[in-house]
């Protein structure tokens, strides 16, 4: 095993296996919202999680998130746009979807309730497992060895115990077990520790991590904590308001942030060590995307001036800055961050 | 002169399966202006602490102790002067308050019922004092006609807060006031809760489960674990330079962006939080100390003094001599008992040692389990 110190995937660039598992490509989705006007929550998203790799998805609540999460697992279908498992893109027929659904697993985070009271951890875990290739004779075994791999050992202790005799990091483990029964290749965690103590969140991370060194398992890791990312992830995506709007590896993106919202959000941080730039005003409505630069309202690049002195001011206000290739070279879709990095 | 002056508060709560001691002998006090943060883990007893303070706990609650509030016992009023200083003296803004709107009223409406009731206000003064409040907590007058579900939670948690002030209360009690909040509106609230304190010469006792928002927001920081104050002192040096293994793990455990000691090393505490009903002897963070001595099982400390102004209840922060005053064993090793920053990051991911359970390597397990002095705290 790996100490946490020392990533089996670290900056060097991997040995480029068959690309993604899993990605997206101008992937809209489009709910029918209050009204008769349309929330388009996703709205022009490209993403890739290649194999052994642990990317954030961060971004204030309502971005989108837990949408564009959804729909990578074939949860929700997309109004355009594809995702595609090893390139191929989904088949939404039942039985394919349900091959897919084996290999890319979903962890919701268990204090929202993702785990039946009155069922057993030995229940709990199994399920998932049974919807798939019903009750197999190695089942025990199977569940045994899911429990230990999420940390909880000895299995035998825990199998027969319910939800209420567990701490909520032992449930969230229970949570990611019943996940790695099926032997994914990937999983996406929406928020996995968000309601958890310090002190246990770091437990659990330490675990995504294991997981990622010792079985190779790529994680989209969905969060609006952006010292999560900076703790587990390889690289970024930060959205907002439907928009991937930077990405990059971890270092790049939360080192050296380029875009105005991404300064913002790491300005507010506790200890952040410097003057905090509290955008106003509630995160903004799906239904009414601004035209322009989606961020411009609330842009203090652009309310400061600076984007005027860089002469974009116009642009910000008037041209969509477009979305983000998938391709994994740090980006940002700023017209002033363009014009700071094409300017020196 | 503190405003608020806690002393030695006990709560139990009595249940079926026995007594569950969940607030331990905690002392505290508050100066005018300023805020205390508490922080700890879920069930160290920090809301139990909160609702004590203003006597709002269920009936199967056992309460000792002293809580002053400008000089005068709390726990001892009559019931007609307790009401009145829940609303005049001081205010609570509940844990998840913000789903405790009224859904059928006009938020407003629910602003105005204390001006209304306890400050004997005209109906015409009381929607004037309630536009003015909603515009100290940053929302616009009109807001006082909408229904609390056409309001973000962000938004709800203003109105929350705009009605703590409605009596201008001299001591405002905020239950986790930004968790489950988006990070950028936990900045609005924090930039609105520091305004209000600042020169307003109201005090704040600001409950978190986050050590780096109290520690962003708070002038003193106070640690809780397993119902008592483990740690105590100015946020900033608390937060930095934790001198109990706790407050050193709990503080470890939040990641600085940026600091490379942090990237791709994830901090926690291995083991489960301690069940109240159900502690070990000696020090109750004794099973998941990553500093654990053996004299930790026979004494209970207290919390010692650990620098300037600064308490801790470790033993690693008695000098050789004060630990002889106060008849605590010295240490086995002569290591000086400094405490380690953080839990190094082992790699047991599985975090259950049995309580109580930990033997010491190389030292004598079991050698005075059963025969540890009672904890004092019984009374
Ligand atoms: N089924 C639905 N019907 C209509 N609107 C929806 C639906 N699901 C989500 N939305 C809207 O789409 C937007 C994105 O929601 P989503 O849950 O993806 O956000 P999120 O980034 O995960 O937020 P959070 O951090 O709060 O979980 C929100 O404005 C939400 O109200
Ligand atoms: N009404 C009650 N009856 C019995 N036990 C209770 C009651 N309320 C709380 N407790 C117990 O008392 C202990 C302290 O609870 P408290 O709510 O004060 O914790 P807390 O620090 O506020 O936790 P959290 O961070 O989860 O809000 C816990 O062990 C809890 O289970
Ligand atoms: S494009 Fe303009 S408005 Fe948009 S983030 Fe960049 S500077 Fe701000
Ligand atoms: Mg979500
Ligand atoms: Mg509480």
């Amino acid at each position: 095993m790996t100490a946490p110190a020392a990533p089996a995937a670290p900056d060097q660039p991997a040995p480029e296996p068959a690309g993604p598992v899993l990605s997206a490509s101008g992937l809209h989705v489009t709910f029918a919202g209050r009204g008769g006007r349309a929330a388009r929550a996703v709205d022009g998203v490209d993403l890739e999680i290649r194999p052994g790799e642990i990317v954030a998805l961060v971004g204030e609540s309502g971005c989108g998130k837990s949408t564009l999460a959804r729909a990578l697992l074939g949860l929700v279908r997309p109004t355009s746009g594809q995702v595609a498992y090893h390139g191929r893109p989904l088949d939404y027929r039942s039985r394919e979807l349900k091959r897919f659904r084996e290999r890319a697993q979903l962890v919701l985070q268990d204090p929202s309730g993702s785990l039946n009271p009155r069922h057993t951890v030995y229940d709990a875990v199994a399920e998932g497992r049974r919807i798939h290739n019903g009750a197999t004779p190695d089942e025990q075994e199977r569940v045994a060895e899911a429990l230990s791999r999420a940390g909880l050992r000895p299995p035998e202790r825990f199998l027969l115990r319910y939800p209420h005799e567990l701490s909520g990091g032992q449930r969230q483990r229970v949570v990611i077990a019943g996940a790695l029964i099926l032997d994914p290749e990937v999983i996406v965690a929406d928020e996995p520790v968000a309601s958890l103590d310090a002190s246990v969140r770091g437990e659990i991370l330490r675990l995504l991590m294991r997981l990622r060194d010792d079985f190779g398992l790529a994680a989209l890791v969905v969060t609006h904590d952006l010292g999560l990312a900076w703790n587990i992830a390889d690289r970024i995506a930060v959205m907002y308001l439907g928009r991937v709007v930077e990405t990059g590896t971890v270092e790049e993106v939360l080192s050296a942030p380029r875009h105005p919202y991404t300064r913002a959000l790491l300005s507010v941080l506790p200890e952040a060590g410097q003057e905090p730039q509290v955008l106003a005003g509630e995160p903004p409505d799906p239904t009414r995307i601004p035209g322009g630069c989606r961020f411009h309202a609330r842009c203090p690049v652009l309310a400061s001036g600076r984007a005027e002195a860089a002469g974009v001011a116009e642009r910000c206000r008037t041209e969509d800055p477009g979305p983000l290739p998938a391709g994994g070279a740090a980006d940002a879709a700023c017209h002033w961050a363009r014009a700071q990095a094409a300017g020196g | 002169m503190n405003y608020l002056d806690v002393r030695d508060l006990h709560v139990a709560y009595r249940t079926a399966g026995g007594e569950v001691p969940a607030v331990r002998g905690v002392s505290f006090g508050i100066a005018p202006g300023t805020t205390l943060g508490v922080a700890g883990e879920s069930g160290c007893g920090k809301s139990t602490v909160a609702l004590a303070l203003l006597r709002l706990l269920p009936a199967s609650a056992r309460v000792s102790g002293q809580v002053l509030l400008d000089g005068e016992d709390v726990l001892g009023m009559r019931w007609g002067r307790l009401r009145a200083v829940r609303w005049a003296g001081a205010s609570i803004v509940f844990q998840g308050a913000m789903h405790s709107l009224n859904a059928v009223h006009r938020v407003g409406d629910q602003i105005a019922e204390p001006v209304l009731v306890h400050g004997q206000a005209t109906p015409a003064q009381a929607r004037r004092r309630v536009g003015e409040l909603l515009e100290q907590v940053g929302l616009p007058a009109w807001r006082a006609r909408s229904y609390p579900h056409e309001l973000s939670g962000g938004q709800r948690q203003r109105a929350m807060i705009a009605m703590a002030l409605a009596c201008r209360p001299r001591l405002i009690i905020a239950d986790e006031p930004t968790t489950a909040l988006d990070v950028m509106i936990q900045a609005q609230i924090l930039r609105l809760i520091d305004d209000l304190v600042a020169g307003s010469g109201i005090s704040m006792l600001m409950i978190s489960h986050d050590l780096s928002v109290l520690a962003d927001t708070c002038d003193r920081l106070a640690v809780m674990y397993a119902g008592r104050i483990v740690e105590e002192g100015p946020a900033g040096a608390v937060f930095a330079d934790a001198r109990h293994p706790y407050g050193a793990a709990l503080s470890a455990a939040f990641p600085r962006v940026g600091d490379p000691a942090s990237r791709r090393a994830p901090r926690g505490l291995p083991g489960d939080p301690p069940d109240p009903a159900d502690l070990p002897s000696g020090c109750a963070f004794r099973p998941r100390c990553p500093a654990v001595q053996d004299r930790c099982a026979e004494v209970d400390p207290a919390l010692w003094p650990a620098g300037p102004d600064r308490g801790a209840a470790c033993v690693r922060v008695l000098s050789a001599e004060e630990a002889r005053a106060l008849g605590v064993p010295p240490p086995e090793g002569s290591d000086g008992g400094g405490v380690p920053a953080a839990p190094a990051a082992t790699e047991d991911p599985g975090g259950t040692p049995d309580p109580g359970g930990t033997p010491e390597p190389g030292g004598t397990p079991e050698s005075g389990g059963d025969r540890a002095p009672e904890p004092e705290e019984t009374r």
